[in-house]
């Protein structure tokens, strides 16, 4: 019995450790590639580590690349987008788990038909749209689209994470004399936070990463976001390997900090204790 | 402190209907207590008194003031919870002054009532803590707190002892009835336990399918049920019930089974010599014994510790027998039973008391 679940105790972490080495091996290239300097890129063979590591692709992506103005451009989109999302997400989220009304149904519907499409089908009639409106070519225009696409599943994630709390809170500080605001306000949206940080996060990756829609909309260097950067360093004759990689991996670190600031609220159970458990 | 009066209340979800028409007045503080079986309906008549559930038809008044229209905040009621519904992200003493900071009362008011309600309940020691860090009991005690903190006009309870294990519900009941007791606040309890309706009632109402059966205290109900429903509802081990004909003669009367057999009934008017009737004993007025009329096979004993719990098959029909007399443990196969007229309890076909 002993030995048979240590077997399996073992198995488990070994299926485990094979994942995250499979789920992280790219991300260690791209670290790998970025301090490789690049007489050594293809001279070294398939290596796991290069036999001179440089901070120098780094140095060069910050100092003299137009890396620093996408960064900013990618955060101002990511962060805007991830809290008009979270709020708009957290209201209709609470009307969608809490009350009942005539059309319910019918925009439960509608919402669902908008993440049918695949979305390059959408990318005419948008760009149509938002052009003359003078959007094109502007991060507002990249934040209104993303908020209007992301909105839907952020929806449906809050309403879930409503449904989960107690009716019984609400109703209880009702009684206790506040109106059904103050109740989603002081009770509900405090039990929520885990899920608010889920959604934020959420939502901040994947317009932090969109490509399709901003490739489409931002034409130039002043406007664009981290990805279509990216494909600046993609010459007509060469790609810059070394400086794309490292331009990858400082983009990973403000995603990474987000997460890091948010996964205490993501773990926490803080409902325990609400009700009889 | 209010009374409450409620006037032809009806409850439909939808096409659904709960609530057929239901009248109560409550006064001042009285303690009524809802009974009924599971679905009856007596959380929802609850929650409309409190604000949570929209009336469809009728009035409910708050110390004559018509409340149909008004939310759950201004009716000024307070309402424990089966769940106990604590607020999980605020201590214990913060649970308790939520509504009073509501009321923006005085840092001086809320700490004194805080204070006062916690000395009551015994909450002391609790009061910075977290829901989650209190047991079930606590858990219920705070839920408490949080009703009396304010002087509300009125206090409700749906089940809130019914998450608790059988011995802190005895002590909690007590509580409830001593507090109560100090409080004199208006009150509406809702239960399934019968020694709870039973031991805290000044008045029961007992509700079946959506329809008040009987409202009257304890003793009334137990001593005359107005029909079968509240017969077979309150008391445990239930009412024994036989069913068959009326049949008078003379200055007695009978009751034909169907299997022929007659058992003593009593002469009461309203019913008709043949008419359909039932006949109702509670197990703890069969009397055992050795002259007794009738013959029953006992099929088996349940011993409660404080008395015993015989089943037994007269002329085919099963009958429970509750008794305090220990030599009952080994009864033989048979026992003598006899059914007193004086504690019978007489049905029509319709199932409405008689006499
Ligand atoms: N929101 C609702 N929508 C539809 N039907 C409901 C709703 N709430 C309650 N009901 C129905 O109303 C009836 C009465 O419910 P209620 O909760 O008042 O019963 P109860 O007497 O409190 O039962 P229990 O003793 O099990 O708590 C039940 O048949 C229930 O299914
Ligand atoms: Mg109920």
């Amino acid at each position: 019995m002993r030995t048979r679940q240590l077997a399996f105790t073992v198995a488990h972490r070994l299926a485990i450790l094979a994942y995250i080495v499979f789920a992280l091996f790219p991300l260690f290239w791209l670290l790998k590639v970025s301090v490789t300097p690049n007489d050594l890129l293809y001279s070294e063979g398939v290596r796991m580590w290069p036999s001179r590591a440089t901070l120098e692709h780094y140095t060069f992506v910050i100092a003299h690349s137009a890396f620093p103005t996408f960064f900013k451009n990618s955060l101002i989109v990511a962060g805007s987008t991830a809290v008009t999302v979270t709020i708009l997400a957290s209201l209709a989220g609470y009307a969608l788990s809490r009350f009942r009304f005539r059309a319910k149904y019918w925009i439960v519907a509608l919402m669902l038909i908008t993440q049918m499409f695949p979305l390059v089908m959408l990318v005419a009639p948008i760009f149509k749209m938002l052009s003359p409106l003078g959007l094109t070519n502007s991060l507002t225009g990249l934040v209104i689209v993303y908020t209007a696409f992301n909105v839907p599943f952020a929806t449906f994630l809050m309403q879930s994470f409503f449904d989960g709390i107690p009716k019984d809170l609400e109703e209880a500080a009702m009684i206790d004399g506040a109106t059904q605001f103050i109740a989603f306000r002081q009770i509900i949206l405090p039990l929520t936070l885990p899920g608010i940080a889920a959604t934020l996060g959420f939502v901040f990756t994947a317009a932090w990463s969109e490509l399709l829609f901003a490739l489409m909309l931002i034409s130039g260097n002043d406007a664009a976001t981290f990805p279509v950067g990216l494909l600046t360093f993609v010459s007509k004759f060469s790609v810059d390997f070394g400086q794309m990689m490292a331009a990858g991996i400082l983009a990973l670190i403000p995603a990474c900090l987000f997460f890091l600031l948010i996964q205490r609220y993501l773990v926490q159970g803080l409902t325990a204790g609400a009700v009889k458990g | 402190m209010a009374s409450i009066d409620i006037e032809g209340i009806r409850k439909s979800f939808g096409a659904f209907p709960v609530l057929h028409g239901v009248d109560l007045a409550i006064r001042d503080g009285e303690f009524v207590v809802l009974v009924g079986p599971s679905g009856c309906g007596k959380s929802t008549l609850l929650r409309m008194i409190a604000g949570l559930e929209e009336v469809t038809a009728g009035d409910i008044r708050i110390d004559g003031k018509r409340v149909n229209d008004l939310a759950p905040k201004d009716r000024d009621i307070a309402m424990v919870f089966q769940s106990y519904a604590l607020y999980p992200h605020m201590s214990v003493a913060d649970n308790m002054s939520y509504s009073l900071r509501l009321r923006r009362s005085t840092k001086e008011k809320i700490a004194s009532a805080v204070s006062g309600a916690a000395a009551k309940l015994g909450l002391d020691p609790l009061l910075e803590r977290r829901p989650r860090a209190l047991s079930g009991g606590q858990r219920q005690r705070v839920a408490m707190g949080r009703a009396i903190v304010r002087q509300p006009k009125a206090f409700l309870f749906d089940e809130p002892l019914s998450n608790l294990d059988a011995r802190l519900r005895e002590q909690m009941r007590a509580e409830i009835k001593k507090l109560h007791g100090d409080l004199r606040a208006t009150s509406i309890y809702v239960t399934h336990d019968q020694i709870e309706a039973m031991t805290l009632a000044d008045r029961i109402v007992a509700m079946h399918g959506g329809v008040v059966q009987q409202v009257g205290t304890p003793l009334d109900l137990y001593d005359r049920p107005a029909n079968l429903f509240v017969a077979g509802f309150i008391g445990s081990p239930g009412m024994n019930f036989f069913e068959g004909r009326y049949l008078v003669s003379g200055d007695h009367a009978d009751l034909k089974l169907e299997n022929d057999v007659t058992l003593p009934a009593r002469r009461v008017g309203g019913i008709e010599s043949g008419e359909p009737a039932t006949l109702g004993i509670r197990p703890e007025h069969v009397v055992i014994t050795e002259g007794g009329a009738l013959e029953g096979r006992v099929d088996l004993i349940e011993p409660t510790g404080f008395g015993i719990i015989m089943h037994v098959t007269v002329h085919d029909v099963p009958l429970k027998v509750f008794t305090l007399n220990r030599a009952m443990l080994n009864p033989g196969a048979t026992v003598r039973l006899d059914l007193p007229r004086d504690k019978l309890h007489l049905f029509d076909g319709e199932g409405r008391r008689l006499g």
